[in-house]
C-alpha cells in the first residue's frame, strides 16, 4: 500500500514538470518587461538593460527555464518583483488562510450536499426531490461572486451580523465558506442523488432487504457505502476546481490568501509570483488527487486488492 | 448512410417496447426532449435570451453607454426600471446589451475549446499509442491547474481583451472535449464500418470527419451546452476581477465589479447583472441536463 | 401445524408504467407444505420472480402494486402484516436466494458481516456470537470459516452462491425461496450447488420454492410443480403427474424442449413464437397464439380450471373433465 502510494506520487512528477513548462511559457509570453516594471517609468534605457542582465533575462529562454526549474526543485521560486521577498515565503505566509478556507468550504459542501442528494434520491419523483435537485442546480449555476455580494448585502448591511471583510475571527469565515463551498455542494448533491438511484436498484440492496435488517442498516451499510465511491471521486476532482474559487472569495472578502496573491501579481506583472503561485496550486491539486486515490482504497476493497497486487 | 446508422443506434437505445417508425435520430431526440418539461423551460429561456441579445438595439430604451450626470445612482423607477449607475447610464439597457457579450463569449470560447479539444481527442482515440499518451498527458497538465487560475494566467500574459478572454476560457475548457471525443473515438475505432472505410482506402482525416465525429456528436453537444454555461461564468468572473472585459463596455461581470463599491447605496447595480448571469447559466444547465437525458438515456452519469 | 406452511390464493400483482398497467401475476393459487419443495416453472417474464417478491413483501413500489389476494404463511396473512412485522419474518422465517451471485452480494462488505447481520437482527445474538455462527454457516457450505473476513470479489461464482445459501440458511428459516439459484453458474458448478442445497434443505428440514426454467433442476429437487405462463399457473401437480402425464400444451411443449438421451431422435422441438408482450396480452387463453392445439374458444374465453387428484390444468381441452390427451 505504501509502495503504491509512492508509485502514484511518482506520477505526479511529470504532471508538475508539464505545469512548470506551461506556466513558464505563459508568463514569458507576457508583453511587459519585468525590468521595466521593476524600475518604473522614470528609468533610463541603460538602467533597464543592466537590470535585465542582472535578472538573467538576456539569456536564451531554455536556459532561463533550466535555472527556474533547478531553483524550484530546491524550493526556491525566485523573488517577487514587487516586494523583493522570496516567492516561497510569500506563498507560505498566505497558504494557511487559503487552506483553512478550502477545508471549510469542502466540509460545508459535504455536510449540506450529501444529505440533499440522499433525500432527493429517497423521495425520487416527489416535490421534495424536485426541490432538492433544483436547489443543487441553482447552487451550481449562480456565480459565486454574486452570492458573495448578496450575502454581504444581506448579512453585513441589511442585518449587520457578520463582518464583510478581514480574517480575524470565526465570524469572518462564515460567508467565505458558503461562497467557496456552494458549487461543490451542488455537484456533490447531484452526484449523490444519481449514485443513490443507481445503487438502490442493485441486487445486493434487495438481498439486504430480504434479510429483514433495519432500514437504517440497509441505508448506511449497503447503500451509502457504495454511493460514497463515485461521490468521493467527484468531490476530489471538484476540490481542485473549488481551490480556484479562492481567487474570487479572497478578493471579495479581502482575505490575504494565495488566490489574491496571484490576482494581485498578475495585475502588477509580478511574474515570479504568478509562476510560483500557479505551480503551488498545481501541487495542491495533485496532492488532493493522491489523497482521493488512497481514500478510494479505504472505501472499495476491490481497489485495495489491486493495490496489493501492484506491490 | 451515417444518419441511418445513427437512427438504428438511437432506436435500439430507446425502449424496446416502443415500436416507432424509423425516423431521423433528431426527431427521436426531440420526442424525448418534449416530455421533459424542465428542459423545455430551459430551452425557451435560452432562445429568449438569444432573441434579446440580437434585438438589443431595438429593446434597450437607452444607449447603454450614454452617461447622464444628472441621473446618477437613481433607484429603479418607471423611467429607469433597473435604475442608473454612477455615470447615470440606464441599467436596463446595459443589462440587455450585456447579454450580447456574455452569449458571444460563451459560444466562441466553447467553439474554440470544442474544436481544438475535439480534434485532439479524435486524433488520440483514432491513432492511439504514443501520440495519444502524449496528448492526454498534456491534457492532464491543463487539468492540474484550477480552470479559473489557468484562465487568469493566460489573460494576464496575453493582455485583457475580448479575444484573449475567449481564448483563455476556451483553452481552460479544452481537456473536457478532448476526453469526451477520445472516449467516443475509442469505441468507434474498432468497429466494422471504420474497418470498411479503411479497406476502401479512405484517408484517416476523412474517416475521422465522416465516421468518428458524427458518432461523438451527442456527447459533444451535451458537453458544449453545459460548457457554454461554465464559460459564461468564467468570463464573468474574470471580468469581475478586472481581467476580462474592461469598462465602460456593458458586460455583466464588470458591471457587478463596478457596482460593488455602491453596494450600500445602490444594491440594484449588483443585483440585476448577477441575476442575469444566474438566469442564463441556470437555463443552459437545465437545458443541457435535459438534452443529455434525451440524446442518450444511458449517457447519464 | 397440520395446514400448509404457505398458501397463496388469488394473488394479483400489477406494475403501473407510463405505457400502461402490466399484470405480472394474475390470480395465482398454490400451496406448500412444511419441508416440501415446490417448483415454479416458466419462461422469463411469466411472473415467477414477482411471485417470490410478493411473498417477501419486496415488490418494488412504485411501480408494483399488489391488487388482491392472500399469502398465508404459518397462519398469518403476510399481505396484511405491517412492515415492522414483515421485517421479523424476512431473512428469519422466510429467506431468499437470488439468481446472480455476482451481483447479489454487496461488494464493499465482508461476507462474514453479510451472513451475520440477519442473525444480529433476528436472533438477538451479539456481534461475536453472530460471527461465530457465520463461520459455522460458511463451513456448512464447504467454505473455510476463516474466510469470513474476505470480500465477495475474492470468491469464485460458485463460492459466492454458496455464501448466498449460507446467508439464507443462517436463521434456520421455515421457507427458502430460490430464484434461479444455478442459472448464472457453470454447468459443473450447478450440479454441486444443487446437491448442496438439497442436502442442507434436508438437514434443516426447510420448505422451498424453487423458481426455475430448467426442468432438469425441477426433476432433481421438487416434490410439486407449478407451471406459469403470462402471470397464471397453467398446470400444477406432483412431480410424477407432470413428468408422466403433462396435460397443458405449454407444459408438453416445455418437456419437448429437453433433449432425451434415450430416444433416437434427439431433435429438440422448441415452442414456436415468443411470450406475449405483457402490456398486450391476447384475449382468452394467453397461450393461444403459440398453441399447436388452439381451438376457437381459446381465442375468446379464459379457460376454466379442471382438476383430477390434485393435478390441475387451465386449458379448454380438459374443460369439464373432457378428453385426455
Amino acid at each position: 500500500m505504501l509502495r503504491y502510494f509512492f508509485k502514484r506520487l511518482m506520477f505526479l512528477i511529470p504532471v508538475l514538470f508539464g505545469v512548470s513548462i506551461l506556466i513558464f511559457s505563459i508568463v514569458h509570453l507576457a508583453p511587459g518587461d519585468p525590468a521595466e516594471v521593476m524600475l518604473g517609468p522614470a528609468a533610463t534605457q541603460e538602467d533597464i538593460a543592466n537590470l535585465r542582465e542582472q535578472l538573467g533575462l538576456t539569456k536564451p529562454l531554455y536556459v532561463q527555464y533550466g535555472i527556474f526549474l533547478g531553483n524550484a526543485l530546491k524550493g526556491d521560486l525566485g523573488r517577487s518583483i514587487k516586494s523583493n521577498a522570496p516567492v516561497m515565503e510569500e506563498i507560505m505566509e498566505r497558504f494557511p488562510a487559503t487552506l483553512t478556507l478550502a477545508l471549510l468550504g469542502m466540509t460545508f459542501a459535504i455536510v449540506i450536499g450529501l444529505p440533499l442528494g440522499i433525500i432527493a434520491a429517497l423521495k425520487q419523483n416527489t416535490w421534495v426531490d424536485a426541490l432538492c435537485s433544483f436547489l443543487a442546480l441553482v447552487g451550481f449555476s449562480i456565480p459565486n461572486f454574486w452570492i458573495a455580494l448578496m450575502l454581504m448585502l444581506l448579512l453585513s448591511i441589511y442585518i449587520p451580523i457578520l463582518p464583510s471583510s478581514g480574517f480575524d475571527s470565526w465570524k469572518n469565515l462564515i460567508m467565505p465558506t458558503i461562497v467557496l463551498g456552494i458549487q461543490t455542494m451542488a455537484v456533490i448533491a447531484r452526484m449523490t442523488r444519481s449514485s443513490m438511484l443507481e445503487v438502490i436498484r442493485q441486487d445486493y440492496v434487495r438481498t439486504a432487504k430480504a434479510k429483514g435488517i433495519s432500514d437504517r442498516l440497509v441505508l448506511t451499510r449497503h447503500i451509502l457505502s457504495n454511493v460514497m465511491i463515485p461521490v468521493v471521486t467527484i468531490a476530489g476532482l471538484y476540490f481542485g476546481h473549488q481551490l480556484g474559487g479562492v481567487v474570487i472569495t479572497e478578493t471579495v472578502f479581502s482575505i490575504p490568501g494565495l488566490g489574491r496573491l496571484i490576482v494581485d501579481a498578475i495585475r502588477a506583472q509580478d511574474y515570479p509570483v504568478v509562476q510560483g503561485g500557479v505551480l503551488f496550486f498545481a501541487l495542491c491539486v495533485g496532492i488532493v488527487n493522491l489523497l482521493v486515490d488512497l481514500l478510494y482504497a479505504v472505501l472499495d476493497p476491490r481497489i485495495k486488492a489491486q493495490y496489493r497486487a501492484a506491490k | 448512410m451515417n444518419s441511418e446508422r445513427q437512427s438504428i443506434v438511437t432506436l435500439s437505445a430507446a425502449d424496446g417496447k416502443t415500436r416507432e417508425k424509423r425516423r431521423s435520430p433528431w426527431w427521436e431526440v426531440w420526442r424525448r426532449l418534449r416530455r421533459n418539461k424542465a428542459a423545455l423551460v430551459g430551452m425557451t429561456v435560452v432562445v429568449l435570451l438569444v432573441v434579446v441579445a440580437v434585438l438589443a438595439p431595438v429593446l434597450a430604451p437607452y444607449d447603454p453607454n450614454q452617461t447622464n450626470m444628472t441621473q446618477r445612482l437613481k433607484a429603479p423607477s418607471s423611467a429607469h426600471p433597473l435604475g442608473t449607475d454612477n455615470f447615470g447610464r440606464d441599467m436596463l439597457s446595459r443589462v440587455i446589451y450585456g447579454s450580447r457579450i456574455s452569449l458571444y463569449v460563451g459560444f466562441v470560447a466553447v467553439g474554440i475549446g470544442a474544436i481544438f479539444g475535439g480534434i485532439l481527442g479524435a486524433i488520440c482515440g483514432y491513432y492511439g499509442g504514443r501520440l495519444d499518451n502524449f496528448i492526454m498527458r498534456c491534457m492532464d497538465v491543463l487539468l492540474a491547474i484550477p480552470q479559473i487560475i489557468l484562465a487568469i494566467a493566460i489573460v494576464g500574459a496575453l493582455g485583457t481583451s475580448l479575444l484573449n478572454l475567449m481564448i483563455a476560457v476556451g483553452i481552460s475548457q479544452l481537456p473536457r472535449y478532448a476526453r469526451v471525443v477520445r472516449a467516443s473515438a475509442l469505441t468507434v475505432r474498432g468497429q466494422e464500418f471504420v474497418e470498411a472505410a479503411k479497406a476502401v482506402g479512405a484517408s484517416d482525416a476523412r474517416i475521422i470527419v465522416e465516421n468518428i465525429l458524427p458518432n461523438c456528436m451527442a456527447p459533444i453537444i451535451v458537453q458544449s451546452t453545459l460548457g457554454v454555461a461554465q464559460a459564461i461564468l468564467s468570463a464573468a468572473a474574470l471580468s469581475f476581477l478586472g481581467l476580462g472585459i474592461q469598462p465602460p463596455t456593458a458586460e455583466w461581470g464588470s458591471m457587478l465589479s463596478s457596482g460593488r463599491q455602491f453596494l450600500r447605496q445602490a444594491p440594484y447595480l449588483t443585483f440585476f447583472p448577477g441575476l442575469a448571469i444566474s438566469i442564463v447559466v441556470l437555463a443552459l444547465n437545465i437545458f443541457g441536463d435535459g438534452l443529455r437525458d434525451s440524446l442518450d438515456p444511458k449517457l447519464r452519469q | 401445524m397440520n395446514g400448509p406452511l404457505l398458501e397463496v390464493s388469488d394473488l394479483k400483482v400489477v406494475y403501473k408504467t407510463y405505457e400502461g398497467t402490466v399484470a405480472a401475476v394474475n390470480g395465482l393459487d398454490f400451496s406448500l407444505h412444511r419441508g416440501k419443495t415446490r417448483g415454479l416453472v416458466g419462461e422469463s417474464g411469466a411472473g415467477k420472480t414477482t411471485t417470490a417478491l410478493s411473498i417477501l413483501g419486496l415488490v418494488p413500489s412504485p411501480p408494483g402494486v399488489i391488487e388482491s389476494g392472500r399469502i398465508v404463511f404459518d397462519g398469518r396473512d403476510l399481505l396484511s402484516l405491517p412492515e415492522r412485522e414483515m421485517k421479523k419474518i424476512r431473512g428469519n422465517r422466510i429467506s431468499m436466494i437470488f439468481q446472480d451471485p455476482m451481483t447479489s452480494l454487496n461488494p464493499v462488505v465482508t461476507v462474514g458481516v453479510q451472513i451475520s447481520e440477519a442473525l444480529v437482527a433476528h436472533q438477538n445474538l451479539s456481534e461475536a456470537a453472530a460471527e461465530k455462527r457465520a463461520m459455522e454457516m460458511l463451513e456448512k457450505v464447504q467454505i473455510p470459516g476463516a474466510r469470513f473476513k474476505e470480500y465477495p470479489h475474492e470468491f469464485s461464482g460458485g463460492m459466492r452462491q454458496r455464501v448466498v445459501i449460507a446467508m439464507a440458511l443462517a436463521c434456520n428459516p421455515a421457507l427458502i425461496i430460490a430464484d434461479e439459484p444455478t442459472t448464472a453458474l457453470d454447468v459443473t458448478i450447478q450440479a454441486q450447488v444443487l446437491e448442496l442445497m438439497r442436502s442442507l434443505k434436508d438437514e434443516f428440514s426447510t420448505a422451498m420454492i424453487m423458481i426455475t426454467h430448467d426442468l432438469g433442476v425441477v426433476g432433481e429437487v421438487c416434490d410439486h410443480i407449478a407451471v406459469m405462463y403470462a402471470g397464471r399457473i397453467v398446470e400444477t401437480g406432483t412431480l410424477e403427474q407432470l413428468f408422466r402425464s403433462a396435460k397443458h400444451p405449454y407444459t408438453t411443449g416445455l418437456f419437448r424442449c429437453i433433449p432425451d438421451i434415450e430416444e433416437e431422435t434427439s431433435l429438440i422441438q422448441p415452442i414456436e413464437g415468443l411470450m406475449p408482450e405483457p402490456l398486450d396480452l391476447p384475449k382468452g387463453c394467453a397461450f393461444h397464439p403459440r398453441c399447436p392445439r388452439c381451438m376457437d374458444v381459446c381465442r375468446t374465453t379464459l379457460p376454466p380450471a379442471s382438476e383430477e387428484n390434485g393435478h390441475r390444468v387451465l386449458c379448454h381441452l380438459y374443460a369439464g373433465g373432457g378428453a385426455h390427451a
